[in-house]
């Protein structure tokens, strides 16, 4: 039900619009993008692999986005560890 | 690997759980139930509680489709495996679910074809490549892997392929939390919600759990920062009295969900009056059957099953793990009876059982390792 | 208070909490892991074979039950024994790999390099072979033909002879086209010296390079999963690689053959014999970025995938350096790396600190490792 890798879209079959050849860490597999045929993906779009199948694409300026605010909880945790360390009483 | 390895950095992680503590009111206790077993499975693997403060709980809760399927539905799938000419086809999850007479792996030892396979496609090319077999799926999984089923119907309609059958056990997720909301011994602060299922049905349909019961949900990835944000985003909204739906998985998820993907199983299947499930008993609305239409395609029109209810042996306690009741290792049975090598039940047989994960990646004790390597030299 | 009320009220168990009750539990699985293995199916079926848990079971409750013998007791890849004045070790493995043919070698290659690793991990230097074949009728001569050559070039670069051997054919339908099965004999230099009992708190855990390589090669050969990867098998005959380690670092507690099972079967193994918790750093276990995509989409751990010409160290921690470059120095082991140490506590236990920072427990499968969707 979860097993969902994100693969990045190498090719779309020329015969078979709905199927498309997907890259993980280099390893290669054809899938089915016919659940995406509201948007169909274009070589260079990342999308979610599960069973064979494409489930959604992946925005990649949410991904920025949920990037920037871990980066940024992230900066004022260090940000407040400075501090603390600075802060020691002499 | 990209959008998996930017969401397990452990910088980040502890920055999170610093303030997940911050945000705990003294004396207060906090429960989340996790609802999907890929959550499970990435918490333990990943051993992200090792984040999180004391009063912090995490409760797994009954989204785990290979769970919830009765034995008796198990027993229907080798007796359908035993009929002359079956080849049936199967994901790896349910190869040692037990029956009652055995899982796939003992049926094969007496001489039944029970294959794994990685996608209903892959079942679908084996059936053409093999016109003399009749080829059957099994199908299981949220709503996450029904619309591949469904797909995969439409193709064999489409190609005319006449020796391809499914046997359908697919669940649907909102039945099943509506069974934990409504059951008296549980007490939750929150939930964390299904990611992937999320990207099939939305975030909508779990505005009710917000609005009709007070708690909040936070639809959440499946990388241990996912998690761990999620719990954050909870632990606010609690901190400001807030009960809402959020999408912490908003770079794969859709708020309003897959479309093409709903229409895909609407059209080749509906919903079954009722469904037993493991544990938690026959639930209403909760469970996909083949379309009349698509008679051809549905295993369970072409072969006849006993469909004989097997009751969970009495030493099961699987039905309270699944409502998150209990936790694994307070089941009577866990670890000496029911062990991953002879499971009783299948919150120890799935991978993604809280018991089977309890079992293969938290069975030790957090306080003796902790002193362990406080003594250890780092010698890496 | 009468003393009989007294005993009374010391009977009564005082309220517990939630962790000294989970600890009971955890206790409570310790002693019935401990307790004599029996198998409980009455058919063998694939899980035996995996090099997991049933197959351990299966191999105490029904072959170290019947053969008993301290030579056999340890369960090394080979048995160590003393004979007019020569310490020699004995092997034997069987192998049944399907495809025969596979991107990086074939069922020929396995069959030497097996047995030969088996022996130059039990500090032997690997001598004479039978081979021992199962054919099934039909089956191309033109390919066992292929076959052999294989096994006399891996011999050759092995240094060993196949002395004695033996053919059989069955009927069409048994077999899968060509079983082989091979037993070696080594002459030890130093015999008692290496076992995985002697692994001691302090010790470091080294593997000679990037883990899974020859399993996932083989899944993705097989063809039912339709994924392509730039993956080869690994096999290779590690006894030039041993013997360099030997000569650099004398004190080598223990080493083992990295095949089914994974290197996750190969700390267990340590953690149980020698009765030490193992702790490995996730970051530090070598794998290449195709074995990890393919065992990401399939959903399974590199640590319980085969390999073939990769081997586990255990040695004293104040020498881990020097094994370390000694095993670089080697062709084969260029991507050696410390991957964890041994500890005391908790023992039997193999623990492992994720990339993510927590920790969590490694234990033996059951069976494979099996593709999952959840």
């Amino acid at each position: 039900m979860c097993l969902g890798i994100p693969g990045e879209i190498i090719e779309i079959s020329e015969d078979h619009p709905d199927l498309a050849k997907v890259a993980v860490s280099g390893v290669k597999r054809t899938i089915n993008i016919g659940l995406l045929d509201d948007d169909p993906p274009v070589p260079g779009d990342w999308i979610l692999i599960h069973v064979g199948f494409a489930l959604s694409k992946i925005d990649e300026a949410e991904a920025k986005a949920s990037m920037d605010f871990l980066e940024s909880i992230g900066k004022a945790y260090e940000d407040e560890l400075a501090a603390l360390r600075e802060s020691r009483i002499e | 690997m990209r959008f998996v390895d930017e969401f397990r950095d452990a910088d980040k992680a502890r920055a999170l759980s610093a303030k997940i503590t911050s945000l705990c009111e003294p004396g207060r206790q906090y429960k989340f139930m996790e609802v999907c077993g890929g959550h499970t499975h990435t918490i333990y693997k990943h051993g992200l509680e090792d984040y999180l403060p004391e009063s912090v709980t995490l409760v797994h809760g009954p989204g785990c489709p290979v769970c919830v399927i009765p034995m008796g539905r198990i027993d229907d799938a080798i007796h359908i495996a035993r009929r002359p000419g079956v080849l049936m086809t199967s994901f790896g999850d349910m190869m040692r679910v037990p029956g009652s007479g055995g899982n796939f792996f003992d049926s094969n030892a007496e001489g039944t074809n029970i294959r794994m396979v990685y996608s209903p496609l892959d079942s679908l090319k084996i059936a053409r490549q093999n016109p003399d077999l009749r080829v059957v799926f099994m199908a299981i999984g949220f709503e996450t892997t029904t619309p591949s089923t469904a797909m995969t119907v439409l193709r064999a309609a489409r190609e005319g392929i006449g020796n391809f059958s499914v046997f359908g056990n697919h669940v649907t997720i909102i039945p099943a939390i509506k069974a934990i909301l409504d059951s008296p011994d549980l007490r939750l602060d929150g939930f964390i919600g299904p990611g992937h299922v999320s990207t099939v049905i939305g975030c909508r349909p779990y505005e009710f759990i917000a609005r009709d019961y007070g708690k909040p949900v936070v639809v959440a990835g499946f990388e241990p920062l996912d998690i761990l944000q999620s719990i954050y985003l909870l632990m606010v909204q609690l901190a400001e009295n807030r009960s809402e739906v959020e999408n912490q998985y908003s770079r794969v998820v859709p708020w309003d969900g897959n479309v093409v993907a709903l229409k895909a199983i609407n059209e080749v299947m509906e919903l079954r009056p009722y469904f037993e499930w493991r544990g938690l008993g026959f639930i209403s609305h909760s469970a996909m059957a083949v379309r009349e239409k698509y008679a051809e395609f549905d295993a369970e029109r072409i072969f006849e099953i006993p469909g004989v209810r097997v009751a969970d042996p009495k030493a099961c306690q699987c039905g309270e793990v699944l409502k998150g009741v209990l936790k694994p290792w307070e089941c009577k049975v866990f670890g000496t009876a029911c062990t991953p090598e002879t499971p009783i039940g299948t919150c120890m047989v799935s991978p993604e059982g809280a018991c089977a994960a309890y079992y293969n990646f938290g069975r030790f004790s957090r306080k003796r390792v902790r002193e362990a390597s406080r003594h250890e030299h780092v010698g890496n | 208070m009468s003393t009989s009320e007294t005993e009374r009220r010391s009977r009564i168990p005082l309220p517990i909490t939630a962790s000294e009750r989970e600890q009971q539990v955890l206790d409570r699985i310790d002693k019935a892991r401990k307790r004599r293995a029996k198998v409980k199916e009455e058919r063998v079926t694939l899980s035996h074979g995996a090099g997991g848990k049933a197959t351990q079971t299966l191999i105490e409750a029904v072959f170290l039950d019947a053969f008993r013998n301290p030579l056999l007791e340890p369960l090394e890849d080979a048995a160590e024994f003393t004979t007019a004045g020569t310490s020699l070790a004995f092997t034997t493995d069987s192998y049944v790999v399907s495809p025969l043919f596979f991107p990086g070698g074939d069922i020929g290659d396995l069959a030497i390099n097996g047995t030969v690793n088996d022996l130059a991990v039990s500090g032997a230097k690997p001598l004479y072979l039978s081979a021992g074949f199962i054919l099934e009728e039909g089956f191309p001569i033109e390919d066992l033909s292929r076959i052999v050559e294989s096994m006399k070039a891996a011999a050759a670069v092995a240094d060993v002879q196949v002395v004695t051997g033996d053919t059989k054919v069955v009927q069409r339908g048994k077999a899968d086209g060509c079983y082989i099965n091979t037993a070696g004999v080594g002459v030890v230099e130093h015999p008692g010296r290496l076992g995985v009992a002697k692994a001691e708190p302090g010790d470091a855990i080294l593997v000679s390079g990037p883990i899974g390589d020859h399993g996932v090669t083989i899944m993705l050969a097989r063809g039912e999963l339709d994924i392509e990867a730039d993956l080869e098998s690994d096999t290779a005959a590690v006894h030039g690689m041993v013997a360099g380690l030997l000569a650099a670092v004398p004190g080598v507690r223990a080493m083992r053959d990295a095949t089914r099972g994974g290197v996750a079967t190969i700390l267990n193994e340590i953690a149980k014999a020698a009765d030490v918790a193992v702790v490995v750093d996730e970051k530090a276990v070598p794998v290449r970025a195709e074995v990890r995509g393919a065992s990401e989409l399939l959903g399974i751990d590199p640590l319980y995938v085969a390999s073939e010409g990769r081997i586990v160290v255990v040695v004293d921690g104040a020498d881990a350096q020097d094994a370390l470059a000694a095993l670089r120095a080697h062709p084969l082991g260029t991507g050696a790396a410390i991957v964890g140490r041994v500890a005391d506590d908790p023992p039997g236990l193999v623990l492992l600190n994720t990339a993510f920072g927590g920790t969590r427990i490694v234990d033996l499968l059951v069976g494979d490792p099996l593709p999952r969707i959840c």
